[in-house]
């Protein structure tokens, strides 16, 4: 069976809560409710043989309602097929642990935790992996400066604010001109 | 003909031993020994530590300077050779190690990393380690050529030969005892 079955099949089992589907370049995505999507996982493990879980990763949609957006690559053990599994998530929410379906997904969802700062429900072991345990700041967010915020734990570690001018990979975001947007040495400002 | 004014003096009370003394300062016997027998510390962090072993290795041969005892604890060691990048999260784990290695001490920062944090212009690494512990020379380089570190490490024994080693050890006992 294929990717783009598997959506077909997965569509006609969760109905409404089946947000959308989409196939660009031969992947293959399907976004579904955050209520479901525990048991869309499950099942694309159980029943169409998806044994893998490749990662876990999210997005930061700031402005928007939901804020966050769940990224789920989950693929055959035979690399037959892969499949996206996308579910919005609001700050508030809490998205539930895959780490019974995946024992894989264990570091994937701290580093999730860590960076962006979605809590898990059900997670064994909830805790940093990147950063210290009591750093403040969850860095992927996009309200969070690439140069960081001074933070201070005595004796644990502390943290300060990086120097980005003239840096040797600053970018110059807004501009239309993808060669003067990209990453590049500034003159020393 | 050698003149009076450069001549040695003789220390010929005893013809066995005559030409196996030599007439020096406490200071340049114990400078001279301290940077022929620098023990690193090797603090490799990213890449610059491969190098820093490369340095290491036969054909490099830090031996050459009596530096080839990379003593990987830190009491037993002379000089730090901060090789890598420095994140926030080890920072204190290397404040803590440089603590522990006994006076007198000297610290390299190797490469750009080390130095200033280099392209890592971000949240995560602390821009420079003379940010917490005192630097006495900077290799540059990404990373720095085993050469380099050499010289670098040459710089240090040039460093400690001009170093009041005695005097500044008489002036920190009579501060002590004052």
């Amino acid at each position: 069976m294929s990717a783009a079955k598997d959506i077909e099949s997965l569509s006609a089992k969760f109905g409404a809560d089946v947000v959308g589907t989409k196939e660009f370049r031969g992947e293959h995505t399907i976004c579904v409710n955050l209520g479901v999507l525990h048991d869309v996982l499950a099942t694309a493990q159980k029943e169409l043989g998806y044994e893998m879980i490749i990662d876990i990763s999210s997005l930061d949609h700031f402005g928007e309602e939901p804020r966050f957006e769940m990224v789920y690559e989950l693929a055959t053990v035979d690399d037959s097929k892969h499949l996206r599994v996308k579910s919005k998530v609001s700050e508030e929410e809490e998205v539930p642990s895959v780490t019974d379906v995946w024992i894989g997904a264990d570091w994937h969802e701290r580093e999730v935790f860590d960076m962006m700062g979605i809590r898990f429900s059900g997670h064994p072991n909830l805790k940093r992996i990147l950063m210290w345990e009591g750093y403040p700041y969850h860095p992927l967010r996009k309200d969070f400066p690439l140069a960081g915020r001074p933070s201070e734990m005595p004796d644990v570690a502390f943290s300060g604010i990086a120097p980005l001018e003239g840096g040797p990979f600053v970018t110059s975001p807004g501009s239309n001109d993808s060669v003067k947007r990209e990453p590049r040495a500034r003159a020393q400002s | 003909m050698v003149s009076d004014s450069i001549q040695t003096a003789h220390t010929a009370y005893d013809s066995k031993i005559e030409g196996n003394v030599i007439f020096t300062r406490v200071d340049a016997a114990i400078n001279w020994m301290r940077k022929n027998s620098l023990w690193p510390m090797p603090m490799g962090l990213a890449c610059c530590a491969i190098e820093m072993m490369a340095s290491a290795c036969s054909r490099f041969d830090l031996s050459r300077f009596g530096m080839e005892v990379m003593r990987f604890s830190p009491r037993q060691a002379d000089v730090m050779i901060v090789s890598g990048t420095v994140t926030y999260k080890m920072a204190l784990a290397v404040k803590r190690i440089w603590d522990q290695m006994p006076e007198p001490k000297w610290c390299i920062a190797m490469g750009a990393c080390a130095s200033s944090g280099g392209m890592y212009r971000s949240y995560a690494v602390l821009q420079g380690i003379d940010r917490l512990i005192p630097v006495d020379v900077y290799v540059s380089g990404c990373p720095p050529r085993p050469e380099a570190l050499i010289e670098g490490l040459m710089k240090v024994q040039a460093k400690i030969e001009g170093e009041a080693a005695l005097q500044n050890q008489k002036k920190e006992f009579f501060e002590d005892i004052a």
